[in-house]
């Protein structure tokens, strides 16, 4: 069995993405244990899996919906509760340099 | 120096009609103050679960089929994982590796000829919530608003099959004719509910190998998407003109300086990292539901402008314009039906109607001409009873009152006079007063006869037939 090989390089990639800081020491313990975990988790790869279509899910369930009816929001008073910061009704977060999400 | 041609495809995000979003029961209605339509799903709160709204995916399939898609019968939703202010869970909903839409496509119509424009695939996904600036000055924090997080929002993606700008108008309006028509978005774009994005290359004239692809957000307007095809065909010929080599990017349309500019490369530097989401149980599309979706869409404009010439002898620029809005065309069909000539009721659309429409920023539906006043109106002017001239007043009038076309008529006393010895009186009026006129039309200056004409329905006040003062002053005159 061969290891996944996760490489310091890799942890800090997702690391970015994940927008986290790390440490060195960190960098190295993460990649210690994601190693081990997808080492231990390519066991399945021993499966033949050849006639068997690929899975998106665990539960023999599909088309579980909802009719389109309006049900009551959050009061915003509950919905900005949780945030750091707030300005007129709006959840405030440092300054986004660019417009543009992924939408 | 080379000569370059553009290939353009578009990647088109439509927010869907559906009165709530697509994982929770929260309202889509747009311009509510700031986080008043939002939930502890839709905020992406921990150990929330969402369940999928059947209308957002009964639209899909609409859309699919109106794109001739072919729709598996089994598609998931996938997490797409980025990380911004505006996706609450940092992952967005949508579908990347079983699609509900696949290889479709949609014809246009340029200088008069067909065209088709292939569609990759037809995808449903939730929409992101809002950024704007803080008011406090100096301060630069973002604000969020997350009322449009989990607005359902399709996205159609199409090949790059189109290479001038008429190419890519004709593609936003029939595509946008098309989602108006089967009723899944009112496409406001002023709202952001239809929002376009760019695929440029360009190309050696004349060859066929693609050139390297840059992508275009922010372009809010059909408007906007000409200026930046325009400007993003002339940066990268140049560029390579010069020697240089286009990257392949994504890029930002800045409105206020009219062109692109290149987004940061950490900041597109994505790495979706999809996976079917394990909150959201597989859709299956069997076979009996879409044939049902099928037969509930409404009749498409390419048919109908087919049918309109068929069946109501129409000539091919007036059943275009019929057609363009459902509303339009179910106006002119209704009016046909109460009895009115189909090309006559089709003059006064094209003219009239329209105009008004546009006027009053109102869909036909809303008009306070009803198709059958109209039928009656175009009767009055082809049993006689009225002259097109006293129509127009009429028309005016029963917008002005909400009376019917013959009610105005019979009050006002507009009824054409057919009685000759009636018309024949005002002619011989006028000739006595007009010696000038007479003079010169005896002289051969015919053209003063119009103006003879003219004097005689002013004396009649519109009411004379004027074909009959026509004859009758030829008559008198020859």
């Amino acid at each position: 069995m061969t290891s996944p090989r996760i490489d310091e390089e890799m942890v800090r990639h997702v690391a970015t993405l994940a927008r986290l800081e790390l440490s060195d020491d960190e960098v190295e313990g993460f990649r210690t244990d994601l190693d081990m975990i997808l080492t231990h988790s390519s066991q399945l790869d021993e499966l033949d899996t050849t006639d068997v279509p690929p899975t998106s899910h665990s539960l023999p369930l599909s088309n579980v919906f909802r009719e389109d009816v309006i049900t009551p929001s959050l009061t915003p008073e509950d919905a900005l509760s949780n945030a750091p910061e707030q300005e007129d009704g709006y959840f405030k977060v440092p300054a986004v340099i660019q417009e543009g999400g992924g939408a | 120096m080379t000569q370059y041609e553009s290939v353009i495809g578009f990647e088109v995000h439509v927010e869907l009609n559906t009165q709530t979003k697509i994982f929770c029961g929260c309202s889509t209605r747009f311009g509510a103050p700031p986080n008043t339509q939002v939930c502890p799903i839709c905020l992406g709160m921990p150990g929330t679960l969402p369940v999928v709204n059947r209308q957002a995916i009964e639209h899909t399939i609409r859309t699919a089929i109106a794109l001739n898609c072919t729709i598996p019968e089994h598609s998931n939703f996938d997490r797409k994982n980025y990380y911004y202010p505006d996706l609450p869970k940092s992952y967005q909903v949508s579908q990347n590796y079983a699609i509900t839409g696949l290889a479709g496509w949609l014809d246009i119509e340029v200088a008069g000829e067909t065209k088709r424009v292939r569609i990759n695939n037809v995808h449903l996904e939730e929409d992101a919530g809002k950024l704007v600036h803080s008011n406090i000055p100096g301060d630069e924090s973002s604000l969020v608003d997350l009322n449009r997080a989990g607005t359902p929002l399709i996205e159609i993606v199409s090949e790059p099959d189109m290479g001038t700008a008429d190419d890519a108008v004709a593609y936003m309006n029939t595509l946008k004719n098309i989602l108006e028509y089967i009723d899944v978005s009112d496409c406001n774009m002023h709202e952001g509910r239809l929002r376009f994005e760019l695929n440029i290359s360009v190309r050696e004239v004349g060859t066929e190998k693609l050139g390297t692809k840059v992508e275009i957000k922010n372009l809010n307007s059909m408007k906007t998407v000409l200026k930046c095809l325009d400007h993003e065909t002339r940066r990268q010929s140049e560029l390579l003109n010069a020697g240089g080599r286009v990257l392949q990017e994504t890029r930002l349309w800045d409105e206020a300086a009219a062109m692109t500019r290149a987004m940061r490369s950490k900041e597109v530097a994505h790495d979706y990292r999809y996976f079917p989401d394990p909150d959201l149980v597989d859709i299956h599309i069997p076979a009996e539901w879409r044939e049902e979706v099928r037969a509930s869409l409404p009749e498409l404009q390419e048919a109908k402008r087919r049918r309109f010439v068929e069946q109501y002898a129409l000539p091919e620029y007036d059943a275009k314009q019929l057609t363009n809005s459902q509303g339009v065309a179910k106006y002119f069909e209704s009016a046909v039906a109460a009895g009115g000539a189909p090309k006559a009721v089709s003059n006064w659309m094209m003219t009239e109607v329209l105009r008004e429409l546009n006027e009053r920023e109102m869909t036909a539906s809303e008009f306070p001409l009803k198709p059958a006043g109209l039928a009656e109106l175009v009767g009055l002017i082809d049993s006689g009873k009225i002259n097109s001239k006293t129509a127009k007043h009429v028309f005016a009038r029963t917008l002005e009152t909400g009376a019917a076309p013959t009610q105005i008529v019979e009050q006002e006393g507009l009824v054409q006079i057919d009685d000759s010895s009636e018309v024949e009186k005002w002619v011989d009026e006028t000739l006595a007063e007009n010696a000038d006129a007479v003079a010169k039309i005896q002289a051969g200056q015919t053209k003063a006869m119009q103006a003879l004409v003219g004097q005689v329905m002013k004396k009649s006040r519109g009411k004379a037939n004027p074909r009959m003062v026509n004859e009758i002053l030829a008559k008198k005159l020859g």
